[in-house]
């Protein structure tokens, strides 16, 4: 099975239910053969964007281009992207060969092509033994290879995940989600996945956007996106971000409460500073900034620190080996910070 | 396990909405088995028996007699299959087995007919008028068949309004009421409630992801409607029809109302009244209608077996609906007001029969009075006080025995427990004329003492066959109650020191207290218009119920008036009781959600 590969392009999108704006200006492109990740909170329009994309849903303003061909005016059934929801929704009344044979009976092919591509898209996720089952009598995850096969069988342009995992145990999540990824690598399919984890967007998305009440935050890889926010939401959904105020002065970022910060690209008017809790160093004297251990919490690999400090607590990871942590409730330490590489915010 | 089909119907349509309270609850006797094994047992054990011993002796053996003597040659009282060869021989029984099943099928074509169009709408649509269509759902319910159905002959008949009016302007007639149609029309309206109410709740219940899956592959329209949301809506659509098949199938009144005699119920009541006990076909025809319930609640509960298509998500909800064009809000107002006049014409022709002076051949009455009201008020008050007595013990049995059964089903671990659910349940598919005439032939030589009479004929045997006859609305109401009581509700009246009677008469009913109100009020609604077995139980007028009352004022035409009368009061009776249930439910769910009970 090979797709022409095929792009997407989303010009000016907006849509709303009602009153209500759910998605505003959306301007995206995602190149052919991509894998891409709509990530964001519940809320934030990522499934509506995705369902926008095959046609459910309010009519939206703007356009999508799928190919270069503007899709925006097609009924969904006319549109050839292939759509896995989140629960499956593998229709109970047919067997497995039944609804993955669907979308090809509904292109008027003749069965005897049918037959083979069914047969093909079965194999491709490894359940052509179990074509006779009925849905029923399948696990979560066997259903959700069905949901796969089903959609991979009609050979859409466009491949739409809408939260896949979502229905999964944390092991199998973990599994499904490798074998996504090999799957959507084989067929060269552009994808598009939604998830609100952070963790499934970053381990198999080759770029991703970030969504936030409707509107997108920003777009990269999920490395640019880490190391680079572009604002006060990404670094905090992205990671744990501890977020100092202050301003540049004389090319170091300046805290608050007066803490110099030197910085190696200074951002002028930058108000903020991301600082991530691996990135800072916790001992009991010798650092920059002194503090007290609020809070602690052992994490298994870290313990998470949470430390009062002028310019308010920061969390801090330490990486946690045998043996009982250095640091108890109330006792003062001093943090000292590489905030060289910190990204800074000029929002 | 027959009574899937029923908590999915009869028991959705009578005031208990929740169709999936059958929930499997073993995982809550487990637990408790081990350690309270012993001291529970004895109370449980001996209320179990008693239940069992009164379900014996007033519905399973009957019935098992009923059948038996359908095998027995009338003379030497030797096994034979004689009575079903001699069944078949005659023309007259081989005609009213037809009728029956044309008459029960056509009512299914026509209550779908009916039935259809309304889910349809309200649930692909955005309709304003879907309170309009859920009124149409309960208002035909509330007036049993048999009470409307002289005033449909009036309305419909040869010479009814309707029919005079088209022959006056149009010069033709429609045999709207001709022998089997009047019985297929005064049907198919009172009972496609159970096709509307069934059919609307499985396609609520089909996720809209599941049509856009269909959607997205490349599917639309009809014929998506066709492969996708049709198969899904057909388990529900098949337990309404089953039912609506059987609950004709089984019906006295309203063929002996409409006088159509060549039907299977009203042969069996016509043999046993006529002919006499020992007539063995009237037993022929009781098997065949057992043996047709029967085999219909199992043939749809073996298409239904694993076809739970419920598939609903959560933050799912219903197939996507869309606005109505203009046109298509004419059509669907047009399909409605028409439906709801036909649903609505037995209730207005039977006002017009009770406040009429005399109406013959004539669209309307001559003049209106309340001179009917007077009558039954003075000469017939004996009818209301026997309903009264009757339907209000006959509803305390059942949910003193719901209750008993509930608790021993769900609380208890007691070997065989289910059966005793099993038993009450299969009441359902124990036609009225059946149980009437397996208590004659069960009690008709057996004397009471204190010279109450013969047991057969003794009023309080009628009470016994409606507590029977309802006690499956009961205990469902019952099990539904007792199931969203929290078991730590009662643990923690056992660890603070009360006894399992105490906890139980505590804690339990008072919890229970609203569903089995309700079940109370849907036994006492229902048993109140019960005809059927009543019937055939009746020894004599003074000890007649309403329903009876009703049958035997409507057999001449000056009586017409003062039954009319008395089917109001009936009609006044059930629409109270339902209102009064539906009142009690939709209460206790709010305080439920409230309390932020398990449910």
């Amino acid at each position: 099975m090979t797709q022409a590969k095929a792009g997407i392009r989303i010009e000016n999108l907006h849509l709303a239910f009602g009153a209500t704006k759910v998605l505003e200006g959306i301007d995206m492109v995602i190149e052919p053969g991509e894998f891409f990740a709509f990530l964001g909170p519940s809320g934030s329009g990522k499934s509506t964007l995705l369902r926008a994309i095959a046609g459910f849903g309010p009519t939206p303003r703007g356009r999508i281009l799928i190919g270069g061909r503007d899709i925006a005016d097609l009924p969904p059934w006319k549109r050839d992207v292939g759509m896995v929801f989140q629960s499956y929704a593998l229709w109970p009344h047919m067997s497995v060969r039944r609804n993955v044979a669907f979308g090809l009976e509904e292109r008027r092919l003749p069965a005897r092509q049918i037959a083979p591509r069914v047969e093909a898209a079965l194999d491709t996720v490894g359940l052509s033994h179990l074509a006779d089952r009925m849905p029923a009598q399948l696990s979560g995850g066997q259903q959700q290879r069905v949901a796969l096969a089903r959609t991979i069988a009609i050979e859409p342009q466009v491949l739409l995940l809408d939260e896949p995992l979502s229905n999964l145990d944390a092991a199998l999540r973990v599994q499904m989600r490798r074998e996504l990824l090999a799957l959507q690598r084989k067929l060269g399919l552009t994808t598009i996945f939604v998830t609100h984890d952070q963790e499934e967007a970053n381990t198999t998305s080759d770029r991703m956007a970030v969504l936030d009440r409707g509107v997108i935050q920003q777009v990269g890889t999920p490395q640019q996106l880490y190391d680079r926010p572009a604002n006060a939401f990404v670094a905090g959904f992205l990671g744990t971000a501890n977020i100092l105020q202050g301003a540049m002065q004389g090319g170091d970022f300046v805290t608050a409460a007066g803490q110099r910060l030197p910085v190696a690209a200074p951002v002028a008017g930058a108000s903020r500073i991301v600082l991530r809790p691996q990135n800072i160093r916790l001992a009991a004297s010798g650092g920059d900034i002194p503090g007290k251990v609020a809070h602690r919490e052992f994490l298994g690999s870290q313990i998470r620190y949470l430390v009062e400090t002028a310019d308010g607590q920061i969390i801090v990871d330490t990486l946690h080996a045998t043996g009982a942590p250095p640091f108890d409730p109330g006792a003062p330490v001093s943090l000292s910070i590489d905030s060289r590489s910190a990204p800074l915010l000029a929002d | 396990m027959i009574d899937r089909t029923r908590a999915a119907g009869v028991v959705r349509v009578v005031p208990n909405p929740d169709g999936d309270f059958m929930q499997d609850s073993s995982h809550l006797q487990t637990g408790r088995r081990g350690f309270t094994l012993f001291p529970r047992l004895s109370g449980a054990a001996a209320a179990g028996i008693l239940i069992a011993i009164f379900l014996m002796a007033f519905l399973v053996l009957p019935v098992a007699q009923v059948i038996y003597v359908a095998f027995l040659d009338a003379r030497s009282g030797a096994f034979t299959l004689q009575n079903f060869q001699d069944f078949f021989n005659t023309t007259l029984f081989r005609e009213s087995f037809v009728n029956s099943f044309y008459v029960s099928a056509m009512s299914v074509v026509v209550a779908t007919a009916i039935a259809l169009p309304l889910a349809y709408i309200t649930t692909r649509f955005n309709f304003a008028g879907t309170a309009a269509i859920q009124a149409l759902g309960i208002i035909p319910l509330i007036m049993p068949p048999f009470v409307g159905a002289v005033a449909m002959s009036l309305l419909f008949g040869r010479n009814g309004s309707i029919n005079l009016l088209l022959n006056q302007y149009l010069g033709f007639r429609i045999p709207f009421m001709e022998g089997l149609n009047g019985v297929i029309l005064v049907q198919s309206i009172h009972y496609f409630p159970f096709i509307l109410i069934n059919l609307s709740a499985s396609l609520r219940n089909i996720d809209r992801s599941m049509e856009e899956a269909a959607q997205n592959l490349g599917s639309h329209g009809m014929r998506m409607f066709r492969r996708i949301v049709f198969p899904l809506a057909m388990p529900g659509y098949l337990a309404g029809a089953a039912l609506v098949f059987i609950k004709v199938f089984d019906d006295l009144g309203t063929p002996l109302l409409l006088n159509v005699n060549n039907m299977l119920a009203p042969q069996a009541y016509l043999r046993i009244t006529g002919v006499g006990i020992n007539d063995p076909m009237g037993y022929v025809i009781s098997f065949i209608l057992v043996a047709f319930s029967v085999f219909s609640l199992w043939a749809s509960f073996l298409f239904m077996r694993g076809k739970d298509y419920a598939t609903v998500q959560k933050g799912g909800g219903g197939l996507s609906r869309r606005d109505l064009k203009p046109r298509e809000k004419l059509l669907a107002w047009a399909v409605i007001l028409f439906i709801l006049a036909l649903v609505l014409s037995p209730h207005v022709g039977l006002l017009l029969l009770a406040f009429g002076t005399i109406w013959s051949f004539a669209p309307l009455p001559d003049g209106f009075t309340v001179q009917h009201f007077a009558t039954i008020f003075t000469q017939s008050s004996q009818y209301v006080w026997n309903t009264l007595i009757y339907a209000g013990s006959a509803a305390v049995i059942d949910v003193v025995l719901g209750v008993g059964i509930a608790y021993i089903v769900i609380r208890t671990g007691l070997p065989g427990r289910k059966w005793l659910d099993y038993m009450a349940t299969a009441a359902l598919a124990v036609p009225g004329v059946v149980l009437g005439i397996g208590y004659l032939r069960m009690f008709h030589g057996i004397q009471l003492p204190f010279g109450l009479g013969q047991m057969s004929s003794f009023w309080g045997i009628i009470i016994v066959a409606l507590a029977v006859r309802r006690l499956p609305y009961a205990l469902r109401a019952c099990m539904a109650a007792l199931q969203q009581v929290s078991l730590s509700l009662e643990e923690a009246a056992e660890s603070l020191g009360a006894s399992r009677a105490s906890t139980i008469r505590r804690i339990v009913v008072p919890l229970m207290a609203g569903g089995i109100l309700a079940g109370f009020v849907t036994s006492f609604a229902t048993a109140a218009v019960e005809l059927s077995a009543t019937i055939m139980l009746v020894g004599r007028s003074s000890d007649a119920p309403l329903a009876y009352g009703i049958y035997l004022y409507m057999q001449s035409p000056a009586g017409r008036g003062p039954g009319a009368a008395l089917g109001i009061l009936a009609v006044v009776i059930v629409a109270l009781g339902t209102y009064l249930s539906q009142r009690i439910i939709e209460r206790e769910r709010r305080r439920q959600t409230m309390n932020g009970e398990p449910r």
